[in-house]
């Protein structure tokens, strides 16, 4: 197997995976189990996807400079400061831990 | 454009839609597409750090590219780059297998958007491409169907090009850069998603289910393979939503985007 196929092969199955999502019947959702699952599986992914980029390394659990970068991300959250300086700050925030430490 | 060609044209169906510069915006309108244009700003940011891993990984510039245009899926393209990382060409089944089961979510994420973007075969086509953790985000925490498309549109176009720039940049200047770690921009990506998930953390029941996917997910890290991890959490939403755990006496009100 080549680096290429691995690229292609792995691009296309991720798409039809997206395309797959809008095959499903909007009736689906009409239902209110369904509607609420599909909202509370939007917030599970992402809040699971935080929680393995702030912590996994590969398939290690790591307590490393993300985790206070994500925690001054929160907090600044909470103050209700722009998503974009957020995001820098919480990047700003690793990179000063580990220039330091 | 102003439209003078008097009398109906196909082309003026789904107009209101795709709103063109002559569409007046409100302030709600030019504040969702000010919060798309800032997420696709974000996702720049951490564009750098994939393309440069990529190349680290022994991906070269195009095969990096590629996979930003026609995978576009961050968290799909950052396990395939680490799986190569550590397995080399030998683990390509495991790479594809990695990403393929990070994007299924987006997959999930194409049923709950779908009614938002509306009908027609190529509209649809090219929201599915697009259909992402940050497009996906912003438009389901607007309000209105119309902020929900703008928020898609506007969140996806952005990331969609920001993305595929900085891929390139960071693949070119990757070596030059050294350790991206350096930077924070592994941090970066994180605190982005926080920021997306962040109105959704208003009610008992949101609130329940991020905390315990994310305990599930972070357990499960260490005992299953790259990707299986979220998948597993996002049982949490089916258990909790399909009994109404946590869930409010009154009906919540329901997402503009679905019809009833």
């Amino acid at each position: 197997m080549t680096l290429w196929l691995i690229v292609i092969i792995a691009s296309l199955a991720c798409l039809s995976l997206k395309i797959a999502g809008y095959l499903v019947p909007a009736s689906f959702l009409e239902k209110p189990a369904p509607a609420r699952i599909a909202n509370l599986l939007t917030v599970a992914l992402l809040a699971a996807l935080i929680a393995v980029q702030t912590l996994g390394a590969g398939s290690r659990i790591v307590f490393d400079a993300r985790l206070p970068a994500v925690a001054v991300a929160a907090l600044l959250l909470a103050l209700r400061v722009p998503f974009i300086v957020v995001v820098i700050a919480a990047a700003a925030t690793a990179a000063l831990i580990r220039a330091v430490f | 454009m102003a439209r003078t060609e008097p009398g109906p044209s196909d082309d003026d169906q789904g107009r209101e839609v795709a709103p063109t510069a002559a569409t007046t915006w409100s302030g709600e309108d030019r504040a969702v597409a000010r919060k798309g244009v800032a997420v696709g700003l974000a996702a720049a940011a951490y564009g750098i750090s994939y393309g440069a891993l990529a190349v680290a990984a022994g991906l070269d510039v195009w095969q990096t590219c590629v996979m930003s245009l026609l995978m576009f899926t961050g968290g799909s393209q950052f396990a395939l780059v680490g799986v190569i990382a550590t397995g080399g060409v030998a683990a390509g089944p495991a790479a594809i297998a990695s990403a393929a089961i990070l994007g299924i979510r987006n997959g999930i994420y194409g049923i709950r958007v779908a009614p938002i973007v509306g009908a027609g075969r190529w509209r649809r086509l090219a929201a599915a491409w697009v259909t992402i953790d940050e497009s996906t985000a912003v438009a389901t925490t607007q309000s209105t169907l119309r902020t929900q498309r703008i928020g898609f549109w506007v969140t996806a176009v952005s990331v969609f090009v920001g993305w595929n720039l900085t891929s390139l940049i960071g693949a070119l200047i990757g070596n030059a850069l050294g350790d991206v770690r350096t930077y924070g921009l592994d941090a970066a990506a994180a605190a982005a998603f926080l920021g997306l998930l962040w109105p959704r953390l208003r009610q008992l029941q949101t609130i329940a289910v991020a905390t315990a996917a994310a305990v599930i997910a972070t357990v499960t890290t260490p005992v299953l393979i790259p990707g299986l991890p979220v998948l597993v959490a996002g049982i949490v939403a089916v258990i909790v939503g399909g009994f109404n755990w946590f869930g409010s006496r009154n009906p919540q009100p329901e997402p503009p985007g679905i019809p009833t």
